[in-house]
């Protein structure tokens, strides 16, 4: 190729707006990943279960929701519906496979929920084909709003920060001041005690399971407006759900919110930063090219680090 | 006088013996996964052609690779060792290619490509055996270059990090003239782009390219009609085509992309296949669909030239590519890759319906850049 016309983008200084929607962003992304990670570390502290079907039942509430919306035109309702076909879809799940896993070790619960997937995903290429599903943002909160430093932000996904702040401060209360907070708690300390004690443990297993389904489900109708709706989209989402958990300490759903914001975080400055700072050194293609690779490993290789010196994650439960 | 007319009808004699015997084709695509809306085209589109044909003698072993390089390589292997196809074809990616079509041709094999063509096959590696009915992964990309000069001086261009997406840059920068505002490489699969999006907003950019296939296309459109950003976009036809175009909505309307096919081309084969794939299928075909089907056309013609059995006579038929393409006119350059037009479509809404119509074409008989280093 002849002399490159385009040496100096990647030097320009940091604009402040730039800065402060890339921090939205990571925040953005962060609260997402932590209603997924937050029925997984739940059903995980309380149960002693992993479960890979936590990606399907996110799926369900996208389709739910694109599903209500088309038919009634309504996103709040596809919302509602969303929470409801998640919160039921774990609640089946667990009466019908996970309740006969609690007993089992690990590789066994693996491979069913891994089986769970598997029918998820084919289930619903049977009923809704393998095109994308159209699921678009409700008309009040469609547009862009001014940011301070001249920028303007998505007004849609500072809806999501500010659900994902109700859902936080929501289970916290939950878990923290209520009756069926104390059994989870108890549950998490002690499970042989707990049905010792005359609490019906099979329900609020089946509780818990559903609350961390219709979560899962929240999420996948929110994210479901700004992505597509298809067959597949909740497993890249699990990877990552998984990776907030084991940094932030199976079982807590404190460490599922710090290790949710910083994986956010994390991965939006990699992908903005790494190329830019590598485009100093190298040809602006290449700078791309090595930086979108090293900023696609970045937080596994935080979740390296974290493990080498934290093996039990921020906050061991 | 004589002579030619006995030795045309002793040919077309020896093509109807050629048509008699058994043909098994292989095909390799991608039917579950967030990909699959592709390969379904791709498979539907081959099925229709076969049907249509009435040809008995033609057997398909469909197989899904999930959209996953090495569950394709198997399924290549054991369609060559124990299915024993006499040709292989189907697959949609880039990647799952590199990962089977060098080994298969090596094994005197026949793959016809009806999706990508990356760089990597068509030039110094360009093989006999290795078919590429559909474009070098290049040519969409020079084409938006090349109509990017009349309007835009400064675009930003973004692509996802495997080999179509590096070749997809390339082509663009091949023929754009402006400066870039910025290039940025994304994950393969990423389904949020508000930390790029933040950079376009950021880099002063008059025009935004990206090739971004399937789901990704879909999330980036919806994100970036939602940012406020006013920067037209363009792209190559695939993130525009029918299988997408309904789930990004009216946020696509008015975008520019290029294309070797659309729905609208004035040609007989074109109006027949559209018509065919809507009545059999009741869904508007892509560009997907519209390769397999001359893929599949292509073999027929060659079948009927030539024993899929005698290598050599059935490379040449293939070559001659004696068919009516949907793209009009299709020849083969010296490295098996077509020479072809590539058009500049526009999204419009026919019947409520979201789809393209041409408004310009970016290129004549385009031939891919690689052809030279090919010593076929």
């Amino acid at each position: 190729m002849a002399a490159c016309p385009c040496a100096e983008y990647g030097t320009t200084a940091l604009s402040t707006a730039l800065l402060i929607e890339q921090l939205l962003n990571g925040l953005q992304l962060g609260v997402m990943l932590f209603l997924m990670a937050a029925g997984l570390t739940l059903i995980f502290g309380v149960m002693g279960l992993i479960n890979l079907a936590h990606g399907s039942l996110y799926m369900i509430g996208a389709f739910a929701c694109a599903v209500t919306a088309s038919a009634t035109g309504s996103f709040w309702l596809g919302l509602i519906a969303s929470l409801i076909a998640a919160a039921a879809a774990g609640a089946i799940v667990e009466v019908v496979v996970i309740r006969r896993l609690y007993d089992r070790d690990h590789l066994d619960q693996v491979l069913a929920t891994f089986a769970l997937i598997l029918i998820f995903s084919e289930g619903s290429r049977w009923f809704f084909g393998s095109f994308p599903l159209y699921l678009d943002i409700p008309a009040a909160l469609q547009g862009a709003v001014p940011l301070p430093g001249g920028g303007r932000y998505q007004l849609y996904r500072l809806a999501i920060i500010g659900v994902g702040i109700a859902v936080a401060l929501g289970l916290y209360l939950l878990i923290s001041r209520t009756r069926l907070g104390m059994r989870i708690r108890a549950g998490e300390s002690d499970r042989e005690m707990i049905a010792a004690l005359g609490i019906d443990i099979q329900s609020l297993y089946t509780i818990v399971f559903a609350l961390g389904a219709a979560l899962a489900g929240l999420a996948g109708a929110l994210v479901g407006a700004l992505q597509s709706v298809q067959v597949g989209m909740g497993e890249p989402v699990l990877i990552l759900a998984f990776v907030v958990i084991v940094i932030g300490g199976i079982g807590s759903i404190k460490g599922a919110l710090t290790g949710a914001i910083l994986v956010g975080l994390i991965d939006t400055m990699g992908r903005f930063l790494l190329p830019k700072t590598l485009a100093l050194i190298l040809p602006a293609s290449q700078a791309g090219m090595i930086g979108g690779a090293l900023a696609s490993m970045l937080i596994y290789i935080v979740m390296a680090l974290i493990l080498a010196f934290r093996p039990r994650g921020l906050f061991a439960a | 006088m004589k002579r030619i007319l006995a030795t045309s009808i002793l040919s077309l004699a020896l093509a109807t013996t050629a048509y008699a015997e058994p043909v098994k084709i292989g095909v390799i695509t991608t039917l579950s996964g967030g990909g699959a809306g592709l390969g379904i085209d791709m498979r539907d589109a081959f099925a229709l052609a076969m049907k249509q044909s009435g040809n008995k003698d033609i057997e398909l072993v469909v197989e899904d690779d999930a959209q996953k390089p090495e569950i394709a390589v198997q399924l290549a292997e054991k369609m060559i060792q124990s299915d024993k196809v006499d040709l292989l074809t189907g697959i949609i990616w880039s990647n799952l290619a590199m990962a089977v079509v060098p080994n298969t041709v090596a094994q005197d094999i026949i793959y016809l490509s009806p999706n990508a063509g990356p760089s990597a096959l068509a030039g110094a590696n360009c093989n006999a055996n290795y078919f590429n009915v559909a474009y070098q992964n290049d040519n969409f990309h020079e084409a938006m270059g090349q109509y990017a000069n009349k309007d835009y001086r400064k675009s930003f261009i973004l692509a996802p990090n495997y080999p179509a997406g590096k070749d997809a840059l390339t082509g663009f920068k091949r023929f754009y003239k402006g400066e870039l505002a910025g290039e940025v490489y994304t994950q393969v699969g990423q389904t949020d782009y508000a930390a790029e999006i933040a950079q376009i907003r950021d880099s002063g950019a008059d025009s935004v390219f990206f090739f971004l296939p399937g789901g990704m296309g879909i999330s980036f459109m919806k994100q970036y009609a939602q940012s406020g950003i006013a920067t037209p976009v363009m792209g190559p036809g695939f993130s525009f085509d029918q299988d997408v175009l309904g789930a990004i909505g009216d946020a696509a309307l008015g975008v520019k992309n290029s294309a070797t096919w659309s729905k609208d081309l004035d040609n007989e084969a074109n109006k027949k296949f559209v018509e065919a794939f809507k009545t059999e299928y009741k869904r508007l075909p892509s560009i997907y669909a519209a390769q397999s089907w001359d893929t599949a056309n292509l073999i027929l013609a060659a079948l009927s030239k030539a024993s899929v059995k005698d290598k050599d006579a059935f490379r040449a038929a293939l070559k001659a590519a004696d068919f009516q393409s949907v793209r009009g006119t299709f020849v083969f350059n010296n490295n098996n890759h077509p020479i072809q037009n590539v058009y500049v479509r526009e999204v419009v809404k026919e019947d409520g319906v979201l789809t393209n119509k041409i408004v310009a074409t970016a290129f004549e008989d385009h031939k891919d850049a690689y052809a030279d280093e090919c010593k076929m």
